[in-house]
């Protein structure tokens, strides 16, 4: 775990969110608007079905032989020129990547977006090492100035509007206000060329990695990808190494699934394939690139139960269609990844002792298996962790008596009939003890169960 | 024909009324329907929450009690789909319950499915009135995919206004026991629900699942709203 995780008590941090009004208002129009382009891309592939059940099983080729692909991937992004790194945690990734820059004197780095160095806390650390870290990404450096976390794994700033955005900029950037999203994003853009520009350095993650030719692919919008992986003469780039695809003939499939289940689009402004170090002769591309493959628990996880929540691509759709996450945000979550996936994720990398309470955020609707694009059984991934929960002595107290006494009873007829009498009776007090919004929302029991008007 | 009715903890308890509907609507279409005594509950509350071995007890007792081959109908969405898919699940390594788990999955039905597949109900005229809409609960829909037959039998309310709901198919927060555990958001979900609800226009509100309704209705209540939630067999007994 990083040192910038949050709280990972749900109920609290979600309570907050709730009782804010404009981040849900935020949240509902930017879910609904990401739902409803998903739908209409989607209506131009004509067998999705297919498509996903190809997605998944190139995904499971991939974990049932992870330490294979990984070996194959280092040994080809290698010959490409690349100087290939592996984490086996947070603190050893941040280390490699501190140590890299600090050793190239680097005291400031452009950086794209990557879900994995928020997981390992890595600007925190190189700032520690009093290296700058400008986010290029405009989602994430919006929330960088604002010194939070993000909260969707596509869109960071997801929960804050333009106004806060226009507010924001003007106290840190000094320009003029405005809620204008064209002046707002020149502005960035403005900023950030002037980085682009003087960073040696350019730090990025990767939405695949390929196998057979040892290339890292980056879908982006902005362009912000391309510039801090080939115009610094050094690049490094951060992944998780459960990213890989086998080869690169599985990309199209991909190309076809992410960009839409994500954003919408049929394809990204951007799909950049990045193959080893700037070759002679070529005019782009850092002349130094190192990779750093993340392991930080992946290694356990592909052998556990919940092993398919690696089949994972980060489209975030899941998110956008969850009806908690879009009532609560992803920081109601307390760490890197938010919604379905995140609660899966995030209890399988920190462990259940450190997230039990996070397994609870789901009405099991199965909203988020509908819209997954490689088919990650997320429902039954939670009941999974549910159990796991209950296995480890960690559930609620209540919950666990309450849930003996209901298996007792529903195994025996005459103690379910008691029990429904006793509720009855006790009914004025259950409303009391049980609170507003749990009794309080219940009708009074009837006065003649059913199976006593049944002959 | 003869079904057997599980009638299910909640309507037991709280919603007599939709088992007593279910009957008669049963009984129009010349069923026989037993009432298996000893029932209890399918054992979906503790299977979402974790607790497999309280789950197993309450499916073994199921099996236990709904015997033999005749269909089983139940008007509720997850319950049938508890029996359906959890159960197989529950048994996997249990050779003699899981052939009961299977043969029971086998024979579980929906009531609408149940009015729709086999007894052809949508084509008969039922007499309905006043504007409905409809909730797609979650698991009636996505995990047993019973998707057109309760349109189908809406439909067959001569008389009546169907009107569309936004967003028909999200969740209406209740979630077993989620609703329990983060009440704050089971609220706010069911707040959002019952503005899509009041949006239609529509006097009565319905669906197959009581948990829902019961979610829906109270969230209603709170928004001083007069639109009645009402379980589908209810509207259709009501018009026979």
């Amino acid at each position: 775990m990083s040192e910038e995780q949050g709280s990972l008590h749900f109920r609290a941090n979600s309570v907050a969110s709730i009782a804010d009004e404009s981040l849900r208002a935020a949240l509902r129009n930017a879910a609904d608007t990401f739902g409803t382009r998903r739908t209409l891309a989607f209506g131009s592939v004509p067998d999705l079905e297919a498509l996903r059940e190809k997605a998944s099983a190139i995904r499971m080729e991939v974990l049932d032989n992870l330490p294979g692909y990984v070996d194959t991937f280092a040994a080809n992004a290698a010959r490409q020129g690349a100087t290939v790194h592996r984490a086996s945690d947070a603190q050893s990734a941040c280390d490699i990547v501190g140590s890299i820059l600090t050793g190239h004197g680097i005291t400031m780095a452009a950086k794209g977006k990557s879900m994995v160095s928020e997981e390992i806390g890595l600007n925190h650390h190189l700032q520690r090492l009093g290296i700058e870290v400008v986010e290029t990404d405009l989602g994430e450096y919006i929330i960088q100035l604002e010194g939070e976390t993000p909260s969707h794994i596509i869109v960071p700033a997801i929960h804050k509007n333009r106004k806060q955005v226009g507010k924001l900029f003007s106290e840190r950037l000094g320009v003029p206000y405005t809620e204008d999203p064209q002046v707002l994003t020149k502005t960035a853009r403005k900023v950030m060329r002037e980085k682009f520009l003087a960073a040696k350095a350019g730090i990025s993650g990767a939405n695949f990695a390929i196998a057979d030719t040892g290339s890292l692919v980056l879908f982006t919008n902005e362009g912000n990808g391309r510039m801090v992986t080939s115009l610094p003469p050094l690049h490094v780039a951060v992944l998780s190494i459960e990213k890989i695809l086998p080869k690169l003939t599985d990309l199209p499939t991909f190309i076809r699934l992410l960009p839409r289940s994500a954003t919408g689009q049929a394809i990204t402004s951007y799909v950049s394939l990045i193959t080893g170090t700037r070759k002679a002769g070529e005019a782009t591309g850092a002349k130094e690139l190192h990779i750093v493959l993340v392991d930080n628990g992946r290694s356990s996880i592909v052998k556990g139960e919940c092993r398919e929540m690696l089949k994972c691509i980060r489209c975030g759709a899941c998110m956008n269609v969850c009806p908690v996450y879009r009532t609560v945000g992803g920081h109601a979550y307390g760490w890197t990844y938010p919604g379905p996936m995140g609660m899966v994720l995030t209890t399988l990398l920190t462990g259940m002792e450190n997230s039990y309470p996070l397994v609870d955020a789901s009405t099991l609707c199965g909203a988020c298996v509908d819209v997954c694009p490689v088919r990650i059984p997320l429902v039954e991934l939670i009941v999974k962790l549910r159990e796991e929960r209950v296995r480890d002595g960690l559930s609620d107290r209540r919950e666990r008596i309450g849930m003996r006494l209901f298996g007792a009873a529903a195994a025996q007829p005459a103690l379910f009939g008691w029990g429904e009498k006793l509720s009855r009776l006790l009914w004025p007090v259950i409303k009391k003890v049980g609170g507003e919004k749990v009794a309080g929302r219940l009708p009074e029991p009837a006065a003649r169960p059913f199976h006593r008007r049944m002959p | 024909m003869r079904v057997q009715l599980f009638g299910t903890c909640m309507i037991d308890s709280f919603y007599p009324e939709v088992g007593e509907a279910t009957v008669q609507l049963l009984e129009h279409f010349g069923v026989e329907v037993v009432f298996p005594k000893g029932q209890t509950c399918c054992g979906q509350p503790a299977f979402n929450a974790g607790y497999r071995e309280e789950a197993r007890g309450a499916a073994r007792h199921f099996l236990s009690v709904f015997t033999g081959d005749d269909p089983i109908v139940t008007p509720s969405g997850s319950c049938a789909a508890m029996v359906k898919h959890h159960y197989p699940e529950l048994f996997r390594d249990d050779p003699r319950l899981a052939e009961k788990a299977a043969r029971a999955a086998a024979r579980v039905f929906e009531i609408s499915q149940f009015l729709v597949g086999t007894l052809r109900a949508q084509e008969r005229s039922f007499i309905g009135k006043g504007r409905i809409t409809y909730h797609s609960s979650c698991h009636l829909t996505r995990m047993l995919g019973v998707r057109e037959e309760p349109l189908l039998l809406i439909a067959a309310l001569k008389g009546a206004e169907f009107v569309p709901m936004p967003d028909a198919t999200r969740c209406c927060g209740f979630g077993g026991v989620f609703m329990a555990k983060l009440p704050e958001i089971s609220c706010a979900l069911a707040e959002e629900k019952a503005d899509s609800v009041i949006a239609t226009g529509a006097d009565t509100v319905t669906g197959g699942d009581s948990a829902c309704l019961m979610t829906i209705a109270d969230a209603l209540k709170r928004r001083g709203s007069t639109v009645k939630a009402k379980h589908l067999v209810q509207l259709l007994a009501e018009g026979l």
